[in-house]
């Protein structure tokens, strides 16, 4: 009997014991660096999504025209919403970072039957984040 | 998620969670590469005027190019996609809501198709 078929069988009979499960703290990931870095990793997705809702308030207010995108500016210069992106930074600073150092671990490369360094698997992608972000702040800021 | 009569694993949502997994990974990418060099600019060099602002007149025209509102749309829509997953497990495993996943699952890929929807709607108007 597979582990599988075990479990379809708990699942169906009407009777199945309750599985035993012991209670976890909410916070359980404060306790350790690894933990939290998890968590921390896992939060940056709000700053992502952030950053997103940000682009699209920014596209309404290009589409009402002149004066609607020169007060969404100006909201934009409130000490709030400036220590809200600062931390959205820092938040997107530590994806970038993550998701580039883990491409080596998700694909390891192999030459000449010797791992490729971890840092020669990671460089590509920052190399191409320096070029396109490169690229779009010359694209912003190039006076026409 | 297991432990309920319903979530039988099939491989309709096998290769559901695949394809949720895919637009993770690909939106993963897209905020890695695009976000912090726009959020930097737009959030604080030009609102702390450390760099001059560009002008209406001057992002108008990049919108309207058609590359740059491809690009605008994949930085919107993909970045969502994977905050909808990213969230969704981090409400899962850190808040133990078990009862609430149908909830949670509904408001994060909802609120990623309402955010792409508005994207488009955005930058094919603009």
């Amino acid at each position: 009997m597979t582990d599988q078929t075990v479990i379809d069988q708990a699942v169906r009979s009407e009777f199945h014991p309750r599985w035993y499960r012991e209670r976890v703290s909410t916070w359980w990931w404060l306790g350790e660096w690894h933990y939290l870095k998890f968590i921390l990793r896992e939060l940056t997705s709000i700053s992502v999504a952030w950053f997103v809702v940000l682009t699209l308030f920014q596209l309404r207010a290009l589409l009402h025209g002149p004066e609607a995108y020169a007060r969404f500016s100006g909201r934009l210069q409130s000490p709030f919403m400036i220590a809200l992106n600062a931390i959205a930074f820092c938040f997107v600073m530590f994806h970038t970072i993550t998701w580039f150092n883990l491409a080596p671990r998700a694909m390891p490369v192999r030459m000449g039957g010797k791992r490729v360094p971890e840092f020669l698997v990671a460089a590509p992608n920052y190399l191409l984040w320096i070029a396109v972000s490169a690229f779009v702040g010359w694209l912003l800021l190039r006076t026409p | 998620m297991t432990g309920k009569s319903t979530a039988k694993p099939s491989t309709t949502k096998a290769s559901n969670e695949a394809f949720l997994w895919l637009l993770f990974s690909a939106g993963g990418v897209v905020a890695a590469v695009l976000i912090p060099m726009q959020l930097f600019l737009f959030g604080l060099a030009f609102p702390l005027g450390w760099l001059p602002q560009p002008s209406y007149e001057h992002l108008m025209a990049l919108a309207h190019s058609p590359w740059v509102r491809l690009y605008l749309f994949v930085m919107c829509s993909l970045p969502l996609f994977h905050w909808a997953h990213r969230f969704r497990f981090t409400l899962y495993d850190g808040l133990q809501v078990k009862h609430l996943n149908e909830v949670i699952f509904a408001f994060c890929y909802g609120g990623a198709l309402l955010g792409t929807v508005l994207a488009a709607y955005l930058l094919w108007s603009i």
